[in-house]
């Protein structure tokens, strides 16, 4: 036996050790927000049992709970591969709701104001336009950044702010439909609709380009040089530079990309979903998707299974408050919980006695001061 | 000269253009898009009501502007060349609301007092902001801790039935907050930028989850603080009623303000805070105890942010509503950025702010023809402007944001 062939049975069962180790604490974290979730469902006097029985059969109970926590999950997951491209270059682009806020508006306008196009022409415009309005959203705090060295973190909320009041203007004044009772954008075209997947069901194609935007966005970070690049800015700025990579250019590219996937989030909700954009158009996706990047660890292929989850917590949050009297809010705290064991999973691991790897070091690192 | 303080002279001579193509456009507006005839009522509170010709007033105002932009230019003191500025600026607000007021009137002296109110919890959160980062850790989770501050006063004081008792809790919770956001950038070395992520959400959850609990089931209150005049003080003119006929928050802010800027430069506190900020390791051989310090300083940072949720809840509105804080913690955090980490500094961008969000209620009332949701985006593009404008000129405490290891 050569020194490398052992070298490979040596490694072989450490990679199922890894596998469960790196999901032994996203899930830990998970039940142990639950559990703190009970403290509170218990101290404000319901029942806990009831309520989380709620919860689940709410999210998986019937078909239809299925396919509505299924709808959810389109959008948590393409939010989610957005933040976590940002976090892949180092970037916390909390303007996830502003770029799918932006998305929304573009790919609404090309939805209902143009007439008479086929199927495969208007569609795939209007899938386009969202994409882009959220990745011009997205382009300029990466160009403040880039150029400027502004933080991203409050730039991307400010612009949250400035989205919501720019989608609200336009929604109750060009772009109103008169006939609506409550402020909306008048009904997008046929032409523009993606297709219901089962029917009688909300669920649309959405799900399907989120799950391959999965894949584009596994392929783009780890088999292109565009990717690499990247990466490298994202684990260290100095090195990349110092390798001749143009920090400014990536971080305004990575910005774009994740703008684009959050406009496409945006977009799947009005093409899919709701066929026009009201004015009242809160998703709350845009926070909820950090969490998900999170406990993602920022690996596409984590997306989907953490999105599910947060859909399902989401979803079934409604029967919960039916049968227990217990407000949706508590879904918040458990989900804010996750994040905190999540993010400080040195918690988690003290809590459950998991030892940390030796080689597992910090891949990505956000606080760099302001703007340095 | 230095590469940095060449930068500097740059920003500035490029913010001097700035104001002088600004003073020209006013005296190019004024000429084209105001009546000659037309009159602003500028008032003075008691001492009356001064009509002005809007026309002359504006262009006066933009004339000024260009002046002092172009001394700025010529000025070789880097000092003397932003005093000159910030006078060019006040200037360009002068012009400002005399514009938005002809045909009506606009008081002056209520202006300037509506935006120190404004101001009170930006300048809060930005003091809460530079005891946390002067002591090394970045903190953006102010907007939470104001909110989840703002929730539980309101909740004590509806469960006391007493407003103090209410403030102390938001305090309270404020610090409470900041403690977890303490132990989990200090002890158990979490990205400050996720673990202030973690304290927003939470804060959203906990809060929410409380009003829709217990806190819609009870009456309305609309309790607020009670405004207090301070004898004498508050006759004197503009003045008295700008500072001394306030409400308790924003008195204790005033107190605060120099009371941080003493204590940070001229106490061993203050200088441990900043040796702990600057170079952990080099404050640790002498004999600082770093985690301590930081401990200490976080959290009474968040008791500050805990008083400024406080002036929402209990001071201003007198009853919680959801997301009420709505991006003044983060506001805040801009603003401690204007002021270069220094108390006086960022109370200076507080008013700034304080101004734009004065200035857009007015406008509202004052029924100028934009639409209601451009002039609410004013304070967040202030924000981005200053954010953008003035970063380069910032120097952040050094280490900033990064745990310490022993």
């Amino acid at each position: 036996m050569t020194a490398e062939s052992r070298e490979m049975t040596v490694q072989a069962p450490a990679a199922w050790i890894r596998l469960v180790t790196d999901l032994a604490v996203p899930v830990l974290a998970v039940f142990t927000a639950l559990a703190i979730g009970a403290v509170v469902i218990w101290a404000a006097k319901a029942n806990v049992v009831v309520a989380y029985r709620g919860l689940l059969e709410g999210a998986f109970g019937s078909v239809r709970n299925l396919t509505e926590t299924l709808v959810i999950t389109t959008p948590y997951t393409l939010a989610g591969l957005a933040v976590a491209l940002g976090f892949r270059c180092g970037l916390f682009n909390i303007g996830v709701e502003g770029q799918f806020y932006m998305g929304a508006l573009c790919s609404v306008f090309v939805a209902y104001a143009a007439k008479g196009l086929p199927v495969y022409v208007h569609l795939p415009l209007a899938l386009l336009t969202g994409a882009l309005g959220g990745a011009m959203w997205g382009a300029i705090p990466g160009f403040l950044k880039a150029k400027l060295g502004a933080h991203e973190v409050i730039n991307t909320i400010m612009l949250n702010y400035i989205a919501v009041k720019t989608v609200d203007y336009l929604v109750k004044n060009p772009m109103l439909d008169a006939a609506a009772t409550m402020p909306r954008t008048p009904y997008i075209q046929p032409s523009a609709m993606l297709p219901k997947l089962l029917p009688p069901y909300r669920l649309h194609a959405g799900l399907l380009i989120a799950i391959v935007a999965i894949f584009v966005v596994y392929w783009l970070l780890w088999k292109t040089t565009l990717g690499f690049e990247i990466r490298t800015v994202g684990a260290n700025p100095d090195a990349a530079k110092y390798a001749g990579m143009s920090v400014t250019r990536n971080f305004v590219l990575a910005m774009v990309l994740s703008g684009a996937l959050a406009g496409l989030a945006g977009t799947g909700e009005v093409l899919g979903l709701n066929h026009n954009l009201p004015a009242m158009f809160i998703s709350g996706y845009g926070f909820d998707s950090i969490a998900i990047a999170l406990m993602a660890k920022s690996h596409p292929f984590g997306i989907l299974p953490a999105a599910f989850l947060w859909a399902a917590l989401r979803n079934g949050a409604g029967l919960m408050q039916l049968r227990a009297g217990i407000s949706i809010d508590l879904v918040n705290i458990v989900q804010a919980l996750v994040i905190v064991f999540i993010a400080a999973d040195e918690i988690i691991r003290w809590l459950y006695r998991i030892k940390r790897r030796k080689e597992e070091i910090r891949e990505i690192v956000f606080t760099r001061g302001w703007g340095r | 000269m230095t590469e940095t303080t060449k930068a500097r002279f740059s920003r500035l001579r490029a913010l001097a253009v700035v104001f002088i193509v600004i003073g020209l456009l006013m005296i190019v507006i004024a000429r084209l898009r105001i009546d000659a005839a037309q009159v602003s009522i500028l008032g003075f509170e008691k001492f009356g009501r001064q009509p002005v010709p809007s026309q002359l007033t504006v262009t006066v105002c933009g004339a000024l502007c260009a002046l002092t932009g172009l001394a700025a230019l010529a000025l070789s003191n880097a000092r003397a060349a932003g005093a000159s500025l910030a006078f060019s600026l006040l200037l360009v607000l002068l012009g400002l609301l005399t514009a938005l007021a002809q045909g009506a009137s606009i008081d002056l002296v209520g202006m300037l007092a509506s935006s120190l109110r404004m101001s009170t919890p930006i300048a809060l959160g930005a003091m809460a902001g530079i005891m946390c980062e002067r002591s090394g850790v970045v903190n953006i989770g102010i907007e939470g801790m104001m909110l989840a501050a703002a929730a539980f006063g309101f909740g004590a004081n509806l469960f006391f039935g007493n407003i103090w008792i209410g403030v102390l809790v938001a305090i309270l919770v404020g610090g409470l907050m900041a403690a977890l956001h303490a132990v989990l950038s200090i002890r158990f070395k979490t990205d400050q930028i996720i673990s202030g992520t973690a304290i927003n959400i939470l804060a959203v959850g906990a809060s929410g989850f409380l009003r829709r609990a217990y806190l819609v089931k009870a009456y309305f209150v609309g309790q607020t603080l009670p405004l207090i005049k301070i004898p004498l003080l508050s006759e004197i003119p503009v003045l008295g009623s700008v500072f001394f006929r306030s409400q308790p928050i924003v008195y204790t802010m005033l107190f605060l303000l120099p009371l941080l800027h003493v204590v940070l430069f001229y106490t061993p506190w203050g200088l441990r805070t900043r040796a702990v900020g600057e170079h952990p390791r080099a404050a640790d051989t002498v004999g600082v105890n770093v985690f301590k310090t930081r401990y200490i300083n976080v959290i009474i940072g968040g008791c500050i942010a805990g008083l400024a949720g406080a002036w929402f809840s209990l001071e201003t509105v007198g009853s919680f509503e959801d997301v009420m804080t709505g991006g003044k913690g983060f506001i805040a955090l801009a603003a401690m950025i204007f002021g270069n980490w220094n108390p006086i500094g960022a109370f200076l961008g507080a008013l700034l702010f304080g101004f734009a969000d004065a200035l857009q209620i007015k406008l509202q009332i004052l029924n100028v023809p934009l639409p209601y949701q451009f002039l609410g985006m004013a304070p967040y593009i202030v924000t981005m402007i200053v954010v953008a404008g003035l970063i380069g000129r910032a120097t952040p405490p050094a280490a900033e944001g990064v745990p310490y290891e022993k």
